[in-house]
């Protein structure tokens, strides 16, 4: 028979181990750790075609994540889309000819905004709207063009 | 008069069962109530709760652990295997995280409960009242949903999601173990594309609230079974063999209705 001590030691090895496995699960496995952003910038860029990019898809410089995609909209004068891009307060010295890309991580990989910072002087600030953007590369639009270069030869 | 009486006997039978069946459904849903109206009881005896704990949530642990080991090892091989040949082995950890957080942990782990857990306190307490038990402390003007009930249906409340969480993160790191120590999958692609594509809100949430929820449903139908079984060794059998069944089908039936109720795209 196990003591009464025994039974509360055990039983509280036992709730610090699943309080130990949920935390692991929290900040390990989910994107708790990496969704809290701090203190955000907004700029917006228009894009012919966003492809697959999503709410939460990252925004990267160099390979680096410094945001992520906040807001995807739709602009009927204009007919583009409009992604907003919240990018941390820390990350405040891209200039204002920055040109924003969609690329896809891998050939299935998960669609993200890269910045390639321009060569002027002034900054990004909070509102500003991209200049320059290159859409999603579409797979199929590249097969397409492909196979009537074939044909035409 | 007789003839009449045999062509309707079918339909006899199936009102019969009906009538049972919601007869116990209600009986079941009264003994719920009283279970929880025993639980502020509880409260300042923590001792009993901490009993209970030992006996549901402690002896569970290693059938959970063991299990969650072998099923995050196959899922590593088996999803390795097929993702291989799309070239996106690195999605590895995507896939594993959220079949395990949002599926397979909170389910494995609510049918292993209800088999290990449940069925023992489903046997208990039919043993109880087979015994008496509980008449011999009504005799002692102590309330036996106060004393017996409420501990254990806390007790198995509590317990459901630590083990749906040991369950998961063990699968996670054994298919950690398997995909990048066995396999080759690169470890940072394995941590960071999981990290990138399970929400905390949406998919560990979710999971956790459905581990809460089996939690409840099949502690309920364990408590119940054994207080509402009949009094022989044959009843507490039979007890015991339903309440596994009954929580088994109970919670495969809720997973489903909390998938499409919290599954957001």
């Amino acid at each position: 028979m196990i003591s009464r001590r025994g039974i509360e030691f055990t039983v509280g090895l036992f709730v610090a181990a699943g309080l130990a496995a949920l935390f692991m699960l929290a900040m390990k496995v989910s994107n708790l750790s990496t969704v809290s952003l701090g203190d955000v910038y907004h700029v917006t860029a228009h894009f012919t075609n966003i492809g697959g990019l999503t709410v939460r898809s990252p925004v990267k410089v160099s390979g680096v994540r410094v945001g992520q995609v906040t807001d995807i909209s739709y602009d009927d004068q204009q007919n583009q889309a409009v992604v907003t891009l919240s990018i941390e307060k820390r990350f405040n010295n891209f200039p204002v000819d920055t040109a924003a890309s969609i690329y896809t991580a891998g050939l299935l990989g998960e669609q993200y905004v890269a910045l390639q910072p321009g060569v002027e002087d002034k900054t990004l600030k909070d509102g500003d709207k991209l200049l320059f953007t290159n859409s999603a590369m579409v797979l199929e639009r590249l097969i397409g063009k492909f196979m009537v270069n074939k044909m035409e030869k | 008069m007789r003839i009449l009486e045999s062509m309707t006997e079918p339909f006899a039978a199936l009102g019969r069962y009906t009538l049972r069946s919601f007869e116990r459904l209600g009986r079941s849903t009264l003994f719920l109530l009283q279970v929880i109206r025993g639980l502020p009881t509880v409260l300042p005896r923590p001792w009993l709760v901490v009993q209970q704990m030992h006996s549901v949530g402690v002896r569970t642990t290693v059938i959970i652990l063991v299990a969650g080991a072998f099923v995050g090892m196959v899922l590593g091989l088996q999803l390795f295997n097929i993702l291989v040949r799309f070239n996106s082995e690195s999605s590895l950890g995507t896939t594993v995280g959220l079949t395990l957080v949002r599926e397979l942990g909170p389910v494995i782990t609510a049918l292993l409960f209800a088999g290990r857990a449940g069925s023992a306190l489903t046997a208990e307490l039919g043993l109880m009242k087979a015994t008496e038990q509980f008449s011999g402390m009504e005799m002692m003007a102590v309330d036996p949903y106060k004393r017996v009930l409420a501990p254990r249906f806390i007790a198995g409340v509590v317990s459901m999601p630590l083990l749906a969480g040991l369950f998961s993160a063990i699968g996670v790191l054994s298919a950690y173990v398997i995909g990048v120590g066995l396999l080759g999958v690169d470890a940072g692609s394995y941590w960071s594309q999981m990290q990138h594509s399970v929400d905390f809100y949406n998919d560990l949430m979710t999971g956790f609230y459905k581990s809460l929820a089996f939690g409840f449903v099949s502690t309920w139908i364990a408590l119940f079974e054994g207080y509402d079984s009949v009094p022989t060794s044959e009843g507490v059998g039979r007890a015991t063999t339903q309440s596994v069944v009954h929580s088994s089908l109970a919670v495969l039936g809720l997973n489903f209705i909390l998938t499409a109720l919290l599954l957001k795209t």
